[in-house]
């Protein structure tokens, strides 16, 4: 038992996935015959927008930051999109990643170059971003908001029937992560200063340059998922992602990724947004109301957080 | 070896680990009433650690601590407050947003008292409605005395009071805590400085490495201050302190061929003029090729803020700085590296990623351009990481997270990084301190091996002894100006002493208070 | 040598420095009334009464997170507790007398104590990071607030809802403002002259110094937060006072708001350092704002894009100036 508890302790993505595969056979022993190979096609399906949100919030977590204006920017992205849609798919496409550079850039300058706590500075920049978007809403009455199809494939669509085509965009993003935070020195140096930011200065790296591109590629990355998210339900409305933010943080951290920096990755943040997936699924297996499902829901994160909190210390 | 007052404190065997690092293993203590108790060790023998548990800020893991024959477990500092155990910490146990008069408040301490001890003190003139942040760190721990003391308690601990005190205030701390000893009261005192010992204490306790390792009585050398029993004590302590062996071992002067100090060429580090705000003015010197020049100075005349200019940490006012007869423009310490000036910090937490591997660490340096965010050579980092790490024989046990390291390996890492990187001169700002006698050899041996290949080293240390080891040459700071410069050959612990006080060669350096 | 600048009492600069950030809210506010009057010259006696109605929840909700930021942490669950003690007060005091009503606004505001305690105790006992587990926490509170009610309903008494509006003093002393007066001053005032108070302040700026001079920074910082808990309840229970009914989603605004007014009203999030008068003066800036957009004719949902760019702006101005001191 005691050498068990070791080898997680070594090898915390070992417990992560015992525990995914828990939840999962939980519920094939609740509900028999519900895992098919459709529903686990369907929980990557729902997966990859929120561990695309997660590779952003990832990113600035290594570094001791964190971004909560991820869902509005999420949200805003998706509803240019629908929005201009009329404009050409390429055009649209580029605007609502466009919202996601700009953002980036504001907070990449408040956090990286005027030292903001990026606590304050998203907040500031998330509230910006929705009032935009509300104000924006009232300008576009007029126009028809739609969905361009190759979006609506991104989002919804499966090869064979089976297999998520979202999948695709998320597994060239985790191949990217993957490779970036372990063998490329970007990825060295968010550990870095996550870790010591004084111990980088000192050794000669130019920490805001690091920290801007951080930023302003968490943007992006929130960006994409917004688009992804706007393709599966196929209706751009205002708070289309504002359900994300807390998952957002709360996969990193199930993850395994230190909301202080310097410790984590993005494998953990994978397996992370899968139980999570995995425990919404359960909780609407459950008979219960949706405001009960709600408090359950926060109260599982809570203890899965303080147990990996117990894990590893 | 019991005194004759009443035992007052007793400690049996207490042992106190975190996580992988073990800060005590058997320490014990014996303190009678009114007798003032020396607490000696080297750096990281576990003193502090040793006062922390004493007073509760955290347990023990093991051993027994009974104050007047009752066994006793404080939770809390506030506990061992009420049991008449008040320790003067290190770090000043102020709050820093709050003003005195309301820390003294939270500690439940009256003014009134507060304010007769800073009397005592000579420093009543502090007004007590500043915020603590705002008052220096000097002054800072003489207020938090006055609290300890306003407390009335039986055992007094001072955790170096006297360190960064200036000597007039030295005095007046002395001549308030053998006061205290008068009324019948108990001080615990560490200090490094063995002259406060000899000149205070009744008895010393001697840890060394988280054991006591002996107590010696050094009241006959303090009543009758007489010299040769002064130094009869201190040669004992310092033999228990560091074991008989690793004592003559340090006394040995190295051996080893002394730079000629005439090599050709613009020298490798030339320091015009250089000023800073008023810590720094008008320091000129040079460093040349496969030189080790030393630096000795007191507490904060200017040192700090010399080594950071010349790395980049900080932007001179004025003056010069030239590598190699080029004259740079240093605005960050990318600047200093890439001109082949690195440093190596005192703190080396200030220059090491606790929780990632020696690896990394060792790499960190590479990564300072732009061009080298992208994917990494992974074979070629580790060997060159490896033959750094071998040359400086770093233990690879603890190797996936540096802070599992001990203190001598975590600054062989430091230095290992600038093996790998490269460069031209070593910045080393006390390298050694807090680091066992062991690995301070084989640092010093490392700094000449780099020196006979060419580099050149800038070395601060505060242990004066040191610089006769260690250099060619050593200039002396005082009051932020070069006061001396003198080869190491004469570089005796008179001379510099002297230059440190800012006094000519003929004047008298002042008695060690 | 070293003693005389110790010695020495404030120089201008500095004392500039150390009041700057506390003189500047009250300045910022001063400013905003002047526009409005110019932007509004019949803002007048009925116009100072909506403001001080319409800015108390949020007023309540920023003090209750300078409480938490000043003694080291951060609430993000201050608008769904907001949100709990609405829908609870409103769907308790629909059929219940004026006398009735009191009492039970005193239940919620207990009850509301024990929520941020909760909070608290969470964050002490499981050691994950304050914004973790508020996050989280927010959202169960969320839940269980459309557990209380389902869909926007409620009500109180029409005496209950009588007490915040009008102003029965002076016309420029609005009932509502008298209100915010009483319980900042019956609840946090008292705290704030106690050791208490200073125990709070201690555990923000230091927690080792603060234990060692005798303080318990879990108990502190539990307390911190059930203090909080207090004055979101206040505040969900004045937001049934002003709309009358009990809306399970209507807190959702307060949590980033109250944030935003602790940041522009000069509390450091650093902790141990601040008051609640410059958050209260940034919630009533942040109410004013909208109202003076709907006199200049503007789209009022301008009033978060201006929010959002009000914190980055006071934030960056901030940062700005600590980069050009370290620069010289």
């Amino acid at each position: 038992m005691s050498q068990a508890l070791a080898l997680l302790r070594g090898h915390t993505i070992l417990a992560l996935i015992l525990l995914l595969a828990v939840f999962v056979l939980g519920i094939e022993i609740a509900r028999p015959g519900t895992v098919t190979p459709l529903w686990i096609s369907n929980a990557l399906l729902f997966a990859a927008p929120l561990a695309i949100l997660g590779a952003g919030q990832t990113l600035v977590m290594l570094t001791g930051g964190i971004d909560l204006s991820v869902a509005s920017v999420a949200t805003g992205s998706a509803y240019i999109l629908a929005t201009n849609a009329a404009s050409g798919d390429g055009v649209a496409l580029a605007l609502a990643l466009s919202l996601g550079l700009i953002v980036g850039i504001v907070n990449g300058l408040g956090v990286a170059v005027l030292r903001v706590q990026p606590l304050v500075m998203t907040l500031g920049t998330g509230l910006m971003v929705g009032g935009a978007m509300t104000v924006y809403s009232q300008y576009m009455l007029a126009s028809q908001p739609h969905v361009p199809p190759v979006i609506q494939t991104l989002g919804a669509g499966k090869i064979l029937g089976l297999v998520p085509v979202d999948l695709f965009l998320w597994a060239v993003i985790a191949a990217l992560m993957l490779f970036a935070l372990q063998r490329t020195g970007f990825g060295r140096l968010l550990y870095a200063i996550g870790d010591n930011r004084e111990a980088c200065h000192l050794a000669g790296v130019r920490v805001w340059r690091v920290l801007f591109v951080d930023y302003v590629l968490c943007a992006l990355l929130a960006a994409i998922a917004g688009l992804v998210l706007v393709g599966g339900t196929n209706a751009a409305d205002l708070s289309l992602a504002d359900v994300y933010l807390l998952p957002s943080v709360a996969c990193v951290i199930i993850g395994g990724t230190s909301i202080f920096g310097g410790r984590g990755g993005y494998s953990g943040t994978i397996v992370g947004a899968l139980i999570l997936t995995v425990l919404t699924s359960i909780l609407t297996l459950l008979d219960v109301p949706e405001p009960v499902k709600q408090i359950l829901y926060g109260a599982i994160i809570l203890s899965l957080a303080a147990a990996y909190a117990r894990l590893t210390e | 070896m019991s005194s004759d007052g009443k035992l007052l404190l007793r400690v049996t065997g207490v042992a106190k680990r975190f996580g992988s690092v073990i800060a005590l293993r058997s320490a014990a203590l014996e303190l009678s009433a009114g007798e003032i108790h020396a607490l000696m060790g080297a750096n990281g023998a576990g003193k502090s650690t040793l006062v922390k548990v004493i007073t509760g800020e955290f347990p023990a893991d093991a051993g027994e601590i009974a104050v007047a024959g009752d066994v006793t477990v404080f939770r809390s500092p506030a506990e061992a407050r009420r049991s008449g155990i008040v320790s003067v910490y290190q770090d000043p146990a102020l709050v820093p947003d709050l003003t005195i008069a309301q820390n003294m408040r939270l500690a439940r301490v009256p003014l009134e008292a507060v304010r007769g001890v800073m009397g005592d003190l000579g420093i009543e003139r502090l007004d007590l409605s500043r915020r603590a942040r705002e008052i220096d760190y000097p002054h800072l721990r003489l207020i938090d005395l006055s609290r300890a003391l306003a407390a009335k308690p039986r055992i007094l601990i001072l955790d170096e009071i006297t360190a960064a005190l200036p000597a007039d205030l030295t005095e007046r701390v002395f001549a308030v805590v053998r006061d205290w000893r008068r009324r019948g009261h108990s001080v615990i005192f560490i200090s490094h400085r063995m002259a406060e010992v000899a000149a205070l204490a009744d008895r010393a306790t001697i840890l060394r490495d988280g054991v006591t390792v002996g107590v010696t009585s050094t009241r006959d050398a303090q009543k009758t201050r007489d010299a040769q029993k002064m130094r009869d004590a201190e040669e004992q302590i310092v033999n228990m302190m560091l074991g008989a062996e690793v004592a003559k071992a340090a006394a040995e002067p190295a051996q080893r061929p002394r730079h000629d100090g005439a090599r050709q060429g613009p020298p490798a580090l030339e320091v015009r003029d250089l000023a800073y705000g008023h810590a720094l003015s008008g320091v000129s010197f040079r460093l040349g090729a496969g030189e080790i020049l030393g630096v000795a100075a007191l507490e904060g005349q200017g040192q700090q803020e010399l080594f950071d200019c010349i790395a980049g940490i900080r932007r001179a006012a004025a003056g010069e700085i030239r590598a190699n007869g080029r004259a740079l423009e240093l605005r960050h310490p990318a600047d200093a590296i890439r001109a082949g000036l690195v440093l190596v910090p005192a703190n080396r937490l200030h220059a090491l990623l606790p929780q990632r591997s020696v690896r990394e660490n060792v790499a960190l340096a590479s990564f300072g351009r732009l061009g080298a965010w992208g994917p990494i050579a992974m074979g070629a980092e580790r060997k060159r990481v490896e033959s750094a790490v071998e040359r400086l024989q770093i233990d690879r046990r603890a190797s996936s997270e540096v802070r599992r390291l001990s203190g001598g390996n975590q600054q062989k890492v430091v230095i290992a990084r600038w093996l790998a990187a490269g460069f031209r001169t070593l910045l080393c700002f006390d390298p050694t301190r807090g680091i066992d006698i062991g690995t301070k050899r084989q640092i010093y041996a490392l700094l000449r091996e780099v020196a006979a290949q060419g580099a050149s080293v800038l070395l601060f240390t505060s242990e004066l002894p040191e610089i006769r080891l260690a250099c060619d040459r050593a200039i002396v700071l005082f009051a932020g100006r070069i006061s001396g410069e003198m080869q190491a050959s004469e570089a005796d612990e008179a001379r510099l002493l002297r230059a440190a006080h800012g006094l000519t060669a003929h004047e008298r350096a002042p008695e060690p208070a | 040598m070293r003693a005389a600048g110790v010695l020495r009492g404030d120089s201008i600069p500095r004392s500039l420095s150390r009041h700057g950030r506390a003189a500047g809210m009250p300045l910022l506010f001063l400013a905003s009334i002047l526009a409005t009057l110019a932007i509004h010259r019949d803002f007048g006696a009925f116009d100072v009464q909506s403001l001080a109605l319409g800015a108390l929840p949020l007023a309540m909700a920023a003090t209750a997170q300078a409480i938490v930021v000043i003694s080291g942490g951060i609430d993000l669950s201050v608008g769904s507790m907001i949100a709990v003690a609405n829908v609870l007060s409103a769907s308790l005091m629909q059929h219940a007398s004026f006398r009735q009503s009191l009492a039970l606004a005193v239940l919620v505001l207990v009850l509301g104590a024990a929520q941020g305690a909760i909070n608290g105790v969470l964050i002490v006992l499981s050691r994950i990071p304050d914004i973790v587990v508020t996050l989280t926490t927010g959202f169960i509170w969320g839940g269980v607030a459309l557990l209380i009610l389902e869909r926007p309903g409620g009500g109180a008494p029409s005496g209950f809802l009588d007490i915040g509006a009008g102003a029965d003093l002076s016309p420029f002393l609005p009932n509502a403002l008298i209100l915010l007066i009483v319980a900042v001053g019956v609840i946090w005032l008292p705290v704030r002259s106690s050791r208490l108070g200073l125990s709070l302040y201690a555990t923000g700026s230091d927690p080792v110094a603060a234990f060692r001079s005798g303080v318990d920074p879990r108990l502190a910082r539990i307390l911190a937060y059930g203090l909080g808990g207090i004055f979101c309840a206040i505040g969900g229970v004045a937001l049934t006072m002003t709309t009358g009914i009990g809306a399970p989603l209507a807190g959702a605004y307060y949590t980033l708001s109250s944030v935003a007014a602790v940041v522009i009203g000069g509390v450091s999030l650093n902790g141990g350092r601040g008051g609640v008068l410059g958050p209260i003066l940034a919630a009533l800036l942040l109410t004013l704002l909208p109202m003076d957009l709907i006199f200049l004719n503007i789209d009022p949902n301008y009033g978060q894009v201006i929010q959002g760019t009000l914190i980055v702006l006071v934030v960056m101005v901030g940062g700005f100036a600590a980069f050009l001191q370290g620069r010289s």
